[in-house]
């Protein structure tokens, strides 16, 4: 082969690789009380680099003979991911420090799970779509046990590994079937296979296990039952990290698939999706009505945020795809932001995890309830927070797609689900105060006070995102 | 007119600026108190002020919006406000109103008195953003935003069943209005635009009507409120503190009724005629139902709930009655009905800030203690009750005039409510002032201070005003409330029109 290899527009996914490698040769050298947090900034800086990387790219670029494609849709949500992963990096830190110390695996852990992410973004193929998405899961069972001496932490990451495998084995059949109906694993090529007249009851039965495969990772009603106990049990940063950064990646390898792949049967899809959106929307918030546990309550959330997104999918047109990236962003931020209020519940040394204890939270650290009213009114999707607007876009895509009783239930459902954030602010603004928490450590505070005012004031100045979402959107089509 | 500056923001967020300041308030709890106090007074006077100038300013023989400002926003959703005849009285009612109910807060609001009044002013602008709103989604955020300052005042310094009043409340509201925000999507999606002015000149489909009519009557009677979703309105009455009540009452509750005028009627007018009945079924049932249940109150606070109800139950009959007489009644009723809860939840709120109670049996005799009290509570209560020479009468009667054009039945049965409100006010009345006093802790009241007086006149002097003198309303709204006839005439002719030419 003597065709030049250009391997720029795979700079961003070499750097976090070969970053992760060489972070782990620092590992292991050094004194061990301080490499521990030397890894972990670099780390960030690894990520930072890799998002740089990321953002210079320009155009639509395919490697590998088209199994690899670097896009705007690729470019924004690699950002979001490496946003997610970077924040929660940092975020884990303090939670590391009063646990014994940052242990030098754990950042170059997240660092592998990123490059499987930011590979599963830019998969156009399905072989290359299985990769990412094992390098991503592999590590990320290792972080979810990464307590090892806990027992929670370690069923945890072992439920989360055996139904992790499973779904992994679902969607590699589904592959299979794909690839033997259609006769190619690359995206293009399958789309081009597909016929919309006389459907082909095989491939259909291979979209359907491909589709579950997805809907494990975002954690989907019905395959969302090992969402609450790895939240509840993995260590509270990693659980920041699982609700953030690679809900974004799944989700985009989701819509990339059935978008790029599978244009021709949009019907076939799209009741799955609606399905799955249904229920999503429907169990998380139905279910976290009755969490006392705060984890176990944004495990609920997030299955319900996921429901909300794939309103946008269920679409299937350019303006479902901006909705559902713009959604992502703004869950992304009101995640990392609710993380790190959850992090910083600690009283006497101890983590706290039942939400009574917010009790009075407005009297005794009034700034925080403050951050953390916004991002729990923003989660219910109040206006003029920016969860109001995430929800806005999904919704005007699905009524765009006349899927009005979808888009009826859904907001009836996000009623619901707002009462239980507005039990969370009821708790904290509206009860007598318990004793009070530690002081927030001065990077969550950071990390919650940035989330507050961008959620907060979204709204005067909204069209970045929603322009970049909708270049994004427009490269899919 | 045109000012060098853009004057309908700055009466807008000028409250907003005003919670900022307080915000920043640094400093021990008893001087941060009295200065955020004085924050919110000067901030909601001012704010007050400058709507005069607009009210001056404003040029009544034209239909068109006016001081309209339009700057780009979120692609094809502007930021787009202006004021004509229909919203500029409610603008002023609620300018007008703020820094009385703040002053009214000085003895009621002890806690937490920063965040209240940066709560407050948040609402305020909330409020005032629904009525400039010229664009669909704007108003949306303005109309639905409202919710949470709302919820906190309600659930912060609420009585003792706050929670479940503020959860009812909270989640009420949000249901009607997150189908309004479905039916905005759709028209968007139809007419290509959320620009209010471009909308009201665009005809919807037939079919399309019903529908959007029937989610943006999910909305709007869930705020107004109408029976049978009224329930939320009585229990978020009791256990809202004074100044909740008073802007709820006097402000909150109109958006229902402005939401009718600006959207329902002028947009979907073909639905709007087959929903008349509807509307007027209800309404009716409304206004005799809720004034029965009102007779039967053990709470003040309650009552005067109920008495809302039912006086929005004449505000919808007026506006669906669609002629003239009947849209500017129900126009001027809810302007007047603003004013006069306004004053008759503060008079409650006098005797809660010295008893600590509202219920009715407590009460008896104050007459003997506090004649200027009892004399200022007569005064609203008679202009609730409808008396000629109170505002309260000008719009229950242009309401009732316009009915009686359309369906004599709908107006003799919604005249009986006007004996009802008679009955269930001035039982009230009797039972709280008159008698002599059995209840020795009613022995050491005190009789209006200078404060309450200051919140009061204003209110009084202007009900009594509007009752000799309504003309300085009627001929704002005129123009504008013809404008809509004429268009939603044309309108109707034009269905007419189609469906003749369809006919074989």
């Amino acid at each position: 082969m003597t065709e030049h290899l250009n391997l720029l527009p795979l700079l961003p996914e070499l750097t976090l690789a070969v970053g992760a490698m060489a972070l782990l040769m620092v590992g292991v050298g050094g004194r061990a009380d301080a490499r521990g947090e030397l890894v972990l900034w670099l780390s960030v800086a690894v990520l930072v680099l890799a998002g740089v990387f990321v953002a210079m790219g320009e155009g639509t670029v395919t490697l590998f003979s088209g199994s690899f494609i670097v896009d705007p849709f690729a470019r924004l949500l690699k950002i979001l991911a490496l946003i997610g992963a970077g924040v929660a990096l940092i975020m884990s830190r303090d939670f590391w420090r009063n646990d014994g110390g940052v242990k030098f695996e754990y950042p170059v852990l997240l660092l592998f799970a990123t490059t499987g992410m930011l590979m599963m973004i830019s998969a156009f193929d399905l072989i290359a779509l299985y990769v990412g998405l094992e390098l991503q899961s592999l590590a990320l069972y290792v972080v979810a046990a990464f307590k090892r001496d806990s027992a929670r932490s370690s069923e945890a990451g072992l439920k989360y590994f055996v139904l992790g495998a499973l779904s992994s084995g679902m969607l590699l059949y589904g592959a299979s079937l794909i690839y033997g109906f259609t006769g190619s694993t690359e995206f293009s090529q399958i789309a081009n296979a597909v016929q919309p007249s006389g459907t082909n009851l095989g491939l259909i039965f291979g979209l359907v296990f491909l589709l579950t495969g997805f809907a494990f990772k975002i954690s989907a009603v019905p395959f969302h039952m090992w969402t609450p106990d790895v939240y509840e049990g993995a260590p509270t940063p990693v659980t920041a990290f699982f609700a953030a950064a690679p809900k974004i990646a799944a989700m985009a390898l989701f819509v990339r698939v059935v978008i790029s792949a599978f244009p021709a049967i949009t019907d076939q899809w799209q009741q799955i999706v609606i399905f799955l959106s249904l229920a999503s929307m429907g169990l998380g918030a139905f279910a976290a009505i009755g969490q006392t546990n705060i984890k176990r309550l944004m495990a609920y959330s997030s299955i319900g945020h996921m429901g909300f997104a794939l309103v946008g999918l269920a679409a299937g047109t350019e303006q479902g795809v901006q909705g559902v990236i713009v959604y992502l962003a703004i869950y992304l931020v009101m995640t990392l932001g609710t993380f790190a209020v959850i992090l910083s519940l600690r009283r006497n040394g101890k983590m706290v995890e039942d939400i009574d204890q917010l009790a009075g939270l407005s009297r005794t650290s009034p700034l925080m309830a403050l951050a953390l009213a916004i991002l729990l009114f923003s989660l219910a999707g109040i206006p003029p927070l920016a969860g109001f607007f995430a929800k806005f876009y999904v919704f005007l895509a699905a009524i765009e797609a006349k899927l009005y009783l979808l888009a009826v239930i859904g907001v009836l459902l996000s009623v619901v689900g707002a009462f239980y954030y507005l039990r969370i602010v009821k708790i904290m603004y509206f009860d007598a105060p318990v004793e009070g928490f530690e002081p927030m450590p001065r990077l969550l505070a950071v990390v919650l006070g940035a989330a507050g005012l961008l959620i907060m004031f979204f709204f005067v100045y909204p069209s970045p995102l929603v322009a970049a979402a909708g270049t994004a959107a427009k490269s899919l089509f | 007119m045109s000012y060098g500056w853009p004057i309908l923001s700055t009466v807008t967020f000028l409250p907003l600026v005003g919670a900022l300041l307080i915000f920043a308030l640094r400093g021990d709890d008893d001087s941060t108190a009295r200065n955020a106090r004085y924050i919110a007074l000067w901030t909601t006077l001012i704010t007050f002020a400058i709507s005069l100038l607009l009210w001056r300013d404003f040029d009544p023989t034209t239909a068109k919006f006016q001081f309209v400002e339009e700057r780009s926003w979120l692609g094809p959703i502007n930021f787009h406000m202006g004021v004509d005849g229909i919203s500029m009285p409610f603008l002023i009612l609620t300018t007008l109103l703020m820094p009385i109910t703040v002053l009214s807060t000085y003895g009621a609001i002890k806690t937490r008195v920063r965040e209240f009044m940066i709560a407050f002013l948040i609402l305020e602008t909330l409020m005032l953003g629904v009525f400039c709103s010229l664009d669909l989604v704007m108003f949306y955020l303005f109309f639905e935003g409202g919710l949470i300052p709302m919820f906190l005042i309600i659930g912060i310094w609420g009585g003792t069943n706050r929670v479940y009043a503020s959860f009812k409340f909270f989640l009420y509201t949000l249901a009607g209005s997150l189908l309004m925000l479905l039916a905005i999507m759709a028209m968007y999606w139809e007419a290509g635009t959320t620009n209010i002015p471009q909308l009201l000149a665009h005809d919807f489909p037939p079919q399309m009507q019903t529908w959007l009519w029937l989610a943006f009557f999910a909305s709007f009677a869930v705020k107004l409120p109408m029976w049978p979703v009224h329930t939320w309105l009585p229990d978020a009455h009791v256990q809202a503190p004074t100044a909740g009540s008073v802007v709820l009452a006097g402000i909150l509750l109109k958006l229902g009724g402005y939401g009718f005028l600006r959207f329902s009627i002028p947009m979907f007018p073909l639905a709007s005629v087959d929903f008349a009945p509807l509307i007027y079924a209800l309404s009716v049932i409304a206004v005799i139902y809720t004034s029965l249940v009102a007779l039967a109150q053990e709470d003040m606070k309650k009552l005067i709930a109920y008495s809302s109800i039912a006086h929005m139950g004449f505000v919808t009959i007026g506006i669906f009655t669609l002629t003239m007489q009947g849209l500017q009644g129900g126009i001027f009723l809810m302007l007047s009905h603003g004013l006069v809860s306004a004053g008759l939840f503060l008079c409650v709120g006098v005797v809660y800030d010295r008893m600590h109670t509202h219920e009715i049996s407590v009460f008896g005799g104050l007459v003997n203690r506090m004649p200027l009290y009892a004399a200022v509570f007569m005064i609203f209560t008679l202009a609730n009750v409808g008396l000629p020479g109170t505002s309260g009468f000008i719009g229950e009667f242009l309401s009732l005039l316009g009915v009686f054009q359309v369906n004599t039945w709908v107006a003799t049965l919604a005249a009986t409510g006007v004996i009802l409100s008679a009955c269930y006010a001035l039982w009230l009345y009797r039972r709280i002032i008159f008698g002599e006093i059995t209840n020795p802790a009613l022995k050491a009241l005190q009789d209006l201070s200078l404060r309450e007086v200051a919140v009061m006149v204003p209110l009084i002097l202007l009900t009594i005003y509007f009752g000799f003198h309504p003309n300085p309303v009627l001929d704002v709204t005129a123009t504008s409330v013809e404008a809509l006839m004429a268009d939603f005439k044309a309108n109707l002719a034009a269905a007419e029109q189609a469906h003749l030419a369809l006919a074989p």
